[in-house]
């Protein structure tokens, strides 16, 4: 029964494959708002700088925290800058950073966590404990210590959130290798003689890509959320850039009497982790790596 | 007039195809089941046999739903009752029985709260009564000591043990019906032929109807009185197990009695071209018109009814039944010999060779001290002949599988030495051998479906060995490709397709495309064909021999089933417990004077035959370590002699007909006792 649903399908190129997977994340209707939501922050990413309405550094004591009006859409802040401009600005760099962010964690996490899934042995316990050592320290302590040292500039936080989220990508990839390692296949690799290397190019990393791309996806979300608390704190993107993190921060203490300008960053912080997530878990499904799986009867 | 149990009239079971085609994977299937009668339902995989089964309990499973008819238990419709309402009939009228018990049964209950956690459920008994049923259910499926086997986990009870608690369950609500999907599928051959030996006792002390589920004939000939043979959703011939059996009326049960290997017969079994055809792909004429010897025009474009043949007591679904009776029917020809291409010179010798499993501890290893002192494998010594085929036959624990891994490098031996080509001595690690040993020797595995990365090509999978070790690129290497896939009688078209894509059969197929790519001078078989359907198992068996011939390749075949082995290997070495107990000429060793576990295993071999019943001698035992000391065999041999059976490692004889045994019973007394 079951070959004969995929026997349906003809055979696929890999962009058809792409389009035919987006499909499926689309066809329900969570995946298909988690898909709008982060296609409309790309896409505003891309635009914002040459909609936006005013100058983001503008300060202006003439309009010093205007309520939301034609003018000033989302109104404007202690400082008279305009809250709109300021929003669909904030979300640039945060995505910018994150997004190789997670690229430079799924790369040394998944690779790191492939060699010691299919190496195992005693290279596997050491390198297991040094990942649980470093899961143990609080990492915005130490991406504080980071950051107080080698400053603030987006090459310094790349690589350093890159390297505090890699480390629980490495246990997913090596659950997701360990699942495939007893496999025949892979013994059959062994038993030919192939080197270590071609057997994770070659016949493990197409079986555990979809489970570590998946992963990836929400550590995206969860970098999302950090790195805007490394702003929040003051030690993400430096003043006037426009970020979410930074915006909250600074409208906080004004949050009773002008609630909009710390509304705005809010808003779009939490939409675009909310969209992620429910692309992340689309994708998954998309793929067949569902975790809500019900019991057959 | 016999009482009805259940009656499946006209049932269409199917599902929606992405595309919104329904699809039926049961169609029109009719069938009554009589108080106290005990029908086998035997097809391939995909025939929908356990689709009909479960229906007869009133599931179905998720994704396929009705299409139309009735499942009607003592003249209420199952199909349309309530969840509710099942419950009450689960268990109570309609019992089940697993395929595997094991994974069944609650691992961290005993077996006795378990069986009265059933008894609770769907009887009125109070605590006492049920404490004394308990021992009594436990007593009827013959379970040794049953009060303390109650206090007991079922990781501590034997596979056969396993799937007697799982029917002591079962009887415990006194069902009606009773349902065995594939109850002794995962067993080993001795204790299969026990378990079957408990359910026709049972089906006859109880009066309970049974339906047994079941692709291998040789079961469902012990066990039913009447036989339904499925082929693509549809009952293509029904009727008393003898007449099934012995003269069988439909092209397609015809041909798959032929493709089973049979213990009396040495030599291969004829083989089935084809495959069953995918669910929906049949519009119109006869589902097995692909594969039929017999198949006119005709066939093609109608599609023929079940017919009922008076004389016979069958229904038949075929248009051309007469002509396979004017034929004859006879099931021992078209055996084909095979020839024996094996030349004097020694390829692999295994000299004294010791494998364990055991860690040695680190204060041991300090030491420098072996610490196993009683390793799985023990002193195995195994000559092997270019160009012959030698099996190693036993039951699971016996070692076999972990021989030929050593063999391949998977594992390191912990003694003696395995001597390739000029008694060159292969290292036991992988990555000590040189490249060329490596090609040398390539393994195929059991279950295709793990073995081809699902991710890659046909074309991918092949090219793996083609450039590892002949660093073949662009067309050259698409040439080797095709070349394989000829070989092994698959298409060109079969390069861009996905293992997932393919059939059991041709998934196979890939696999030993892929080992012949090396090259190689010796192949590994690791359980071939244990996860085939029958009438491939037979062509994969040809295909293997065909190669055979053509390349002189040596084969070490590895098999749990005698049959198989008698029909392919030149040469037969038994194992039990890490231990070789029997080794010679493939047709000496299925002759007696044999080694006592030789016979046992002989004896429990099942037949598509109501004629030939097995022979049941030793008791289920588990038996988990080999022993220290002695024949290995001790604990459950049924002819052992006395304590020198307990103390003394048997020595090697050698008896008239060629094979060597390891017994204490000297090898003339040996064959008396055997006549």
């Amino acid at each position: 029964m079951q070959s004969n649903l995929i026997s349906e399908d003809k055979q696929k190129n890999k962009l058809e494959k792409t389009f035919e997977i987006l499909k499926t994340m689309a066809s329900k209707p969570s995946g298909l708002i988690g898909l709008t939501i982060v296609l409309f922050h790309v896409v505003l990413a891309l635009i914002s700088p040459y909609i936006a309405p005013y100058d983001y550094k503008a300060i202006s004591p003439n309009t010093m925290l205007l309520a939301p009006s034609a003018e000033h859409w989302f109104g404007t802040d202690s400082l008279g800058r305009d809250v709109f401009t300021r929003t669909i600005l904030g979300g640039r760099t945060a995505l910018t950073v994150t997004f190789f962010g997670s690229l430079i964690a799924l790369l040394w996490g998944g690779l790191l966590g492939i060699f010691c899934g299919l190496v195992g042995g005693k290279i596997d316990d050491v390198v297991m404990r040094v990942v649980d050592a470093f899961l143990s320290i609080p990492w915005i302590l130490a991406m504080l210590l980071i950051v107080s040292l080698l400053g603030t500039s987006t090459e310094v936080l790349i690589p350093a959130l890159g390297f505090f989220y890699g480390k629980g990508i490495v246990r997913v990839a090596r659950a997701a290798t360990h699942d495939v390692i007893a496999k025949d296949f892979i013994v059959s690799a062994r038993a030919r003689g192939h080197s270590n290397m071609s057997i994770i190019w070659n016949e493990i990393i197409p079986n555990v890509r979809d489970a570590i791309l998946v992963e990836g996806a929400m550590r995206w979300s969860w970098m999302l959320l950090g790195f805007s608390s490394l702003s929040f704190l003051g030690f993400g993107v430096s003043p006037p850039t426009p970020d979410w993190g930074l915006m909250i921060s600074n409208a906080r203490g004004l949050m009773s009497f002008a609630y909009w300008s710390v509304i705005a960053p809010i808003v779009g912080l939490s939409s675009l982790i909310i969209g992620i997530n429910l692309t992340a878990d689309a994708f998954a499904k998309a793929l067949g790596i569902d975790r809500s799986t019900k019991a057959p009867v | 007039m016999i009482e009805i149990i259940e009656s499946v009239k006209n049932l269409s079971i199917g599902f929606n195809s992405q595309k919104g085609k329904q699809i039926s994977i049961l169609r029109n299937v009719s069938t009554n089941i009589k108080k106290g009668e005990t029908v086998g339902i035997v097809g391939e995989s995909g025939s929908g046999k356990s689709t009909l089964a479960l229906a007869m309990m009133g599931y179905i499973k998720q994704g396929l739903f009705p299409l139309k008819g009735e499942c009607l238990f003592k003249s209420e419709d199952l199909l349309k009752m309530s969840s509710r309402q099942l419950e009450k009939i689960r268990g109570r009228k309609i019992a089940m029985i697993p395929q595997n018990a094991g994974q069944a049964l609650t691992p961290n209950l005993k077996i006795g709260y378990q069986i009265d956690e059933a008894l609770r459920l769907h009887t009125d008994l109070s605590k006492t009564e049920r404490d004394k049923k308990i021992s009594e259910l436990l007593n009827k499926v013959r379970l040794p000591s049953p009060e303390t086997m109650a206090f007991r986990y079922p990781h501590e009870l034997s596979g056969g043990q396993q799937q007697r608690v799982a029917v002591a369950m079962a009887l415990a609500g006194k069902p009606d019906l009773l349902l065995l999907d594939e109850p002794t599928t995962g067993l080993d051959v001795t204790t299969q032929a026990h378990v079957l030996e408990l359910l026709r006792f049972i089906a006859k002390d109880t009066g309970t109807s049974m339906i047994y589920v079941s692709h291998d004939l040789g079961a469902i000939a012990q066990v039913s009185d009447r036989i339904v043979v499925m082929y693509a959703g549809e009952i293509v011939l029904e009727g008393p197990a003898r007449k099934i059996l012995k003269e069988p009326i439909h092209p397609y049960t015809y041909g798959l009695l032929k493709s089973i290997p049979k213990l009396s017969l040495a030599g291969l079994p004829a083989s089935m071209p084809g495959s069953q055809p995918q669910p929906g792909s049949i519009n119109q004429g006869c589902s097995f018109y692909d594969r039929c010897n017999l198949a006119t025009d005709h066939c093609k474009k109608n599609s023929p009814d079940l017919e009922h043949i008076k004389e016979l007591d069958t229904n038949v679904r075929c248009f051309n039944h007469k002509e396979l009776i004017s034929q004859n029917i006879n099931l021992k020809t078209s055996i084909k010999k095979k020839s024996n291409n094996s030349e004097a010179i020694e390829v692999l010798k295994l000299k004294d060779v010791s494998i364990s499993y055991a860690k040695q501890k680190f204060f041991d290893q300090l030491l420098n001290k072996i610490s196993d002192q009683n390793p799985t494998v023990k002193d195995i010594n195994i000559d092997i002949k270019k160009g012959e085929t030698i099996a190693l036959v036993g039951e699971s624990g016996s070692g076999k599988s972990t021989i030929l891994k050593s063999i391949a490098g998977l594992l390191k031996t912990k003694d003696g030495q395995i001597k390739f080509e000029n008694d060159r001595i292969l290292s036991s690690d992988l990555k000590m051998r040189n490249p060329n040993d490596l090609r040398a020797i390539q393994l195929i595995f059991q279950n295709p479906d793990e073995s081809l990365n699902p991710n890659h090509t046909v074309e991918q999978i092949l090219s793996q060995p083609l450039k590892l070790y002949f660093n073949l690129s662009g067309e050259e290497l698409k040439k080797n490709i095709i070349d394989l896939l000829k070989k092994v009688r698959l298409g060109e078209f079969y390069m861009s397709r996905y293992p997932r894509q393919l059939s059991g059969g041709e998934k196979q197929r890939v696999a030993v495309a892929r080992a012949f790519a090396a090259k190689p001078d010796i192949i590994l078989c690791d359980e071939v064909t244990s996860a085939l359907d029958v009438s491939v198992q037979a062509a994969v068996l040809n295909l293997l021999q065909q190669l055979k011939e053509d390349l002189g390749t040596t084969y070490v075949f590895v098999s749990h089933d005698l049959a198989v082995v008698r029909a392919i290997s030149d040469r037969v070495a038994v194992l039990y417990q890490g231990r070789l107990c029997e080794i010679g000429p493939s047709q000496n060793v299925y002759k007696f004077p044999s080694h006592p576990y030789t016979e046992v295993l002989l004896g429990a071999v099942l037949e598509p035959d109501p004629d030939i019943k097995p022979k049941l001698v030793a008791e289920d035992i588990v038996e988990e370590n080999p022993p220290e000391k002695g024949c290995s065999f001790q604990g459950r041999c049924p002819r052992k002699i006395g304590d020198i059976c307990n103390l003394e490692v048997p020595p090697w004889q050698i008896g008239e007909n060629g094979n060597a045994i390891r017994c204490h019973i000297n090898i003339d007394e040996l064959a008396s006792l055997q006549q």
